[in-house]
């Protein structure tokens, strides 16, 4: 019984998800080795290099992949929820007994073996939401539902937030995409660009300039819908929830944010420039992958990246190696790798019989384009920096493993989609 | 159950779009917009000039004979980029520097004012010693936006010759302006040699590319060296100095005001120039010309001032040779002639005075016994000869000019003056024209008036009555390495002088040396020819003049001195003439005496006799 089902998981494997995965694992490592190249340490499998140690993390995560392909798919559903409490209680831990780098309390880890958690956070998060909404029972419309479920990566979010990892914890929002395909109103992504805008107006127009614009939109707006009791309630609920809205982000802006995220947004808004202290890394990446041109300066050829100009080379900010040195081209390629893979994820989960498999499938895309889009944005000035990696390319052993975790619970999940019966 | 399925439509939107945001905005960064390239040559690549060495100087004997005059020694600057200054440790680079905090800051400051771009380097602190280097290198990497750059500077073995060679200093705007191959930084030579072999000596600039991390370490040549340019170095000049000769001249010239030029007659080769007050040259060169340059300008004795080619002087008595050969020449007299001399040339009311001596004088004897009459006769004849005194007078002009007198000849050493042959004209603009005549300008028979001429001038003048009658310019390099001296050095120039005139004005040289003005000068078997002169100066005492060459036949040295403010031609003159012949030809002094009362005098003006006057 165990063999037949062991064939049928080979069988049924996605290869061409596999595939994708490969390559930018490969990838990611060529350019980790570009990243930190040098004369003196050219052997691959130095491990006092970042390329060696990636090597191992690499090799060490395709051990993962595959005890995670030959465990039964039945597995994941069940143990959703006791995985999703263990790690919200080492979470916890982490807080009180995690190791301190760089101001955050969110490692543990034995001797030069680290790891983070609230990587690994993601994939049981992710299990759980999609297990809690795939409840047979459960009804999107219903509030209650919509804020146990918001509860769920919510938990999790705000406990790293109190590791002082910000930046993972807002990769957790990426799971409102999850509840929009599920049924929530496609409002929420509307409010929420709305929301983005206002934030970003809030801070580069004067509050009052910015009142007095929304009232005249407000007033405005009933040219194109009519006059009537119920419209005025909307427009005027509306109207008083952004000027809320503004005078709050101003507020929190200046007493919630700590000086460094401040920094980050207003250089990020081109409000502040300062090239040698908060705008030096975005600078410098812009450097990185502007110098690249066309096809790039070459394999192993980027002055930039090769002597050091741009910081957290080869985690955070990979992608400058591939902008500088395989130029507009590899752009087009990495993007376009991810891009293909995210539809292919889609894809995969829209063919699923069950719920689970597809809401998992969603909340696995969801997190690959909030990492891309952050990562990648943060890199060419469109987003502030926030410090997450690049999937699969980006050097770090938490990050890899927790991405292959991430990905091959849906590649066993697919494989196993004929055996599920409705 | 799957009711939203079409939702997938719009999430699939969304990560495309993000995409293509993505991609719109690389494709501006990194195709569109060029700067981001420049700024990561910038940050990555540093245009490391070479400088080349500056060609060596050697003596009149070449390689051979070792004696350099001129060669290199290394020095270190700190540069800097002002733009690529970080928060660094300043305490520790201003120990290092021995310089205080303050003024670190003033100076970066100062150079982050200026108008050129704040990411080219700029000198720090200039010709850091070897061991504040060799700190320095320690810690450099600590300190982004400094590096070392080598160069060299002049150094000058012996001291001598500061003005026939001239010093190398930085470049100004207006060089740069008028000339692209200079920058900011850059030396160049400004006077003497250094200057007129500035492109021989200075060779070719060369720039390497290369490549450093964030750090500022250096990590190799910018694809493989492919822009870089090699640096060439600059040639090596061979002069035709007398190193030895030119350190006797200036040793013999010390505590003395004038010049002694001396020249090999058979080439137009300069074998000395001393001009005195000398300096040292080494002290105009990099940090210690800012100290000594200033100094030496207000000193009223002028050390920095080239006598041997800018000074004019009346020729006095050594201008008799020419107008007796001019005389000769122009038929009005014979070497049998004789004028009667009484005390003096008696004109209607003018009288031109003359010392005692036995009357009436020919030719031989107006030399010997420099007769002021015979040669107020033989100028005004000259003239006279004429219809009219300008023609009369031009006549005499141009012979005059024949000898290199009054021009500029193609010497290579910048700074040099014509001297001054008065013209018609002039004359004509200061009496009327027609209204002056060989008796209004009487005084140039005797080498007075408005005749200015240079001890450069007067060593070649000598030069060519040795040769009897013609000279090659006289230059100061011999020869460049790998190249070839302006030919315009080796082309003869002659006199319209007959050649057995010559023969008998040097008679009548040998004579003064022999039993004339200028016994003093004389030299056993050495057949020194000479001839004293005393320019009158009206602004102090006598200037003590002596021209003289050797042998009498097949000369070697034709030689001009001028002491300024020291009385008679044959009181100092004469004597450092013929010490400096001795010197040349038989390479040592034997006349201790001699040697040990002109090493001794000191003929410098009183302080306040020199400052009364000026």
């Amino acid at each position: 019984m165990a063999n037949r089902n062991n064939e049928a998981v080979l069988q049924n494997i996605d290869w061409v998800l596999v595939l994708m995965y490969l390559l930018m694992v490969f990838m990611g490592w060529m350019n980790i080795y570009a990243a930190v190249y040098n004369e003196e340490y050219k052997n691959i499998l130095d491990s006092s290099q970042d390329y060696g140690k990636q090597l191992i993390w690499i090799i060490t995560a395709f051990f993962i992949a595959f005890v995670i392909l030959v465990i039964d798919g039945e597995f994941f559903p069940n143990f959703a929820w006791p995985m999703y409490g263990i790690f919200l209680l080492v979470l916890i831990v982490v807080i009180f007994a995690g190791l301190e780098v760089k101001g955050s309390k969110s490692w543990i880890g034995v001797g030069s073996f680290r790891v983070q958690p609230a990587e690994f956070a993601k994939f049981a998060t992710n299990l759980a939401l999609a297990k809690y909404l795939s409840n047979i029972n459960i009804k999107i419309e219903k509030l209650s539902t919509k804020l146990i479920a918001a509860a769920l990566f919510a938990v999790p979010a705000l406990i790293i937030i109190a590791q002082k990892e910000t930046g993972s914890a807002l990769v957790y929002a990426s799971f409102v995409l999850v509840m929009y395909r599920e049924g929530l109103s496609g409002g929420i992504l509307v409010a929420g660009v709305g929301l983005a805008l206002l934030f970003v107006l809030a801070l580069l127009v004067d509050e009052l300039v910015l009142t007095l614009i929304l009232a005249a939109i407000g007033a405005l707006s009933f040219v194109f819908i009519r006059f009537k009791a119920r419209n005025l309630l909307i427009v005027g609920g509306v109207l008083v929830a952004a000027i809320t809205f503004i005078y709050s982000v101003d507020y929190a802006f200046n007493n919630v944010l700590e000086a460094h995220q401040k920094k980050r947004i207003n250089v990020l808004l081109r409000k502040e420039i300062d090239p040698k202290g908060a705008g030096y890394n975005v600078n410098q990446s812009l450097i990185a992958i502007g110098s690249g041109g066309l096809i790039g300066k070459g394999y192993l050829n980027g002055t930039q990246t090769k002597y050091n100009y741009v910081p957290e080379q080869s985690t955070d900010f990979i992608f400058c190696t591939v902008g500088e040195e395989w130029g507009f081209a590899g752009s087009i390629v990495v993007i376009g790798l991810f891009v293909v893979m995210l539809l292919r994820i889609i894809y995969l989960a829209e063919r699923q019989r069950s719920t689970f498999s597809r809401i998992y499938g969603y909340g696995l895309a969801s997190i690959i384009f909030f990492h891309l889009a952050i990562n990648i944005g943060m890199t060419i000035g469109l987003a502030p920096v926030v410090g997450i990696p690049l999937p699969f390319f980006s050097y770090g052993g938490s990050s890899l493993w927790s991405f292959t975790i991430l990905l091959f619970i849906f590649v066993r999940l697919d494989a196993y989609r004929f055996q599920i019966l409705r | 159950m799957n009711l939203f399925s079409d939702r997938k439509y719009v999430i699939s939107a969304i990560f495309i779009g993000l995409a293509l945001i993505f991609l719109l905005r690389l494709f501006y960064i990194q195709v569109i917009d060029d700067s981001y390239k420049l700024a990561a040559d910038d940050n990555a690549l540093r245009h490391k000039i070479e400088y080349p060495e500056r060609g060596v100087i050697y003596d009149r004997y070449g390689k051979k004979g070792d004696k350099i005059l001129v060669y290199n020694e290394a020095a270190y600057d700190l540069m800097v980029i002002p733009k690529r200054v970080k928060t660094i440790d300043t305490a520790d680079l201003c120990q290092v520097l021995e310089i205080t905090v303050e003024q670190f800051r003033e100076r970066l400051v100062k150079l982050k004012k200026q108008k050129f771009s704040s990411f080219r380097p700029e000198i720090f602190e200039g010709e850091i010693s070897l061991e504040t280097y060799a700190r320095l290198q320690e810690k450099l990497y600590k300190f982004p936006g400094f590096f070392v750059q080598a160069r060299t500077l002049r150094k000058y073995p012996r001291g001598i010759a500061p003005h026939a060679l001239g010093y190398v200093g930085e470049v100004d705007e207006n060089i740069i302006a008028a000339n692209p191959y200079y920058r900011m930084g850059d030396n160049m030579g400004l006077s003497g040699i250094e200057k007129s072999y500035e492109i021989p000596l200075r060779g070719q600039r060369g720039v390497k590319i290369v490549m450093v991390d964030v750090y500022n370490r250096e990590k190799g040549s910018f694809e493989n060296g492919k822009y870089d340019t090699a640096s060439v170095l600059g040639q090596t000049l061979i002069s035709s100095i007398d190193a030895d000769l030119q350190e006797y001249g200036e040793q013999l010239m010390k505590n003395k005001v004038g010049s002694i030029v001396a020249i090999e007659p058979s080439s137009g080769e300069i074998l000395t120039m001393v001009s005195s007050p000398t300096y040292d040259p080494n002290l105009l060169v990099g940090r210690l010309k800012k100290q000594n340059y200033p100094k030496m300008v207000r000193d009223t004795l002028k050390p920095l001032y080239n006598r041997a080619t800018m000074a004019k002087y009346p020729p006095g008595s050594t201008f008799k040779l020419l107008n007796a050969l001019i005389g000769l020449e122009e038929g009005v007299i014979t070497p049998s002639t004789t004028f009667g001399c009484g005390r003096g040339f008696h004109f209607g009311g003018l009288t031109v005075g003359c010392h005692p001596h036995a009357s009436p004088v020919d030719l031989k004897f107006s030399i010997t016994t420099s007769c002021n009459a015979y040669y107020c006769n033989v100028f005004k004849n000259v003239i006279q000869k004429y219809p009219k005194a300008a023609i009369g007078f031009n006549v005499w002009r141009n012979h005059v000019m024949s000898f290199g007198l009054g021009t500029k000849y193609p010497t290579d050493l910048p700074q040099e003056s014509k001297g001054n042959v008065p013209t018609v004209n002039y004359y004509d603009k200061y009496h009327g024209a027609g209204r002056w005549n060989a008796i209004t300008v009487i005084s140039l028979a005797i080498g007075q008036g408005e005749m200015g001429v240079t001890p450069l001038q007067m060593a070649n003048f000598c030069s060519v009555i040795a040769n009897r009658g013609w000279y090659f310019p006289p230059h100061i390099i011999k020869q460049i390495e790998g190249g070839t001296i302006d030919t315009t050095y080796l082309k003869k120039r002659f006199t319209k002088i007959k050649r057995e005139y010559f023969d008998l004005v040097v008679e009548g040289m040998r004579n003064v040396v022999t039993n004339g003005t200028g016994r003093i000068a004389q030299l056993d078997s050495l057949s020194i020819c000479g001839k004293t002169g005393t320019a009158q100066n009206p602004h102090g005492k006598d200037h003590s003049i002596f021209i003289a060459f050797a042998p009498m036949d097949n000369p070697k040295i034709a030689i001009s001195v001028y002491v300024e403010n020291a009385g008679f031609g044959a009181t100092w003159a004469a004597p450092i003439a013929s010490l400096m012949i001795e010197k040349y030809l038989r390479r040592e002094v034997k006349r201790p005496e001699m040697e040990k009362r002109i090493l001794e005098a000191n003929l410098l003006p009183k302080k306040e006799d020199w400052v009364a006057k000026k």
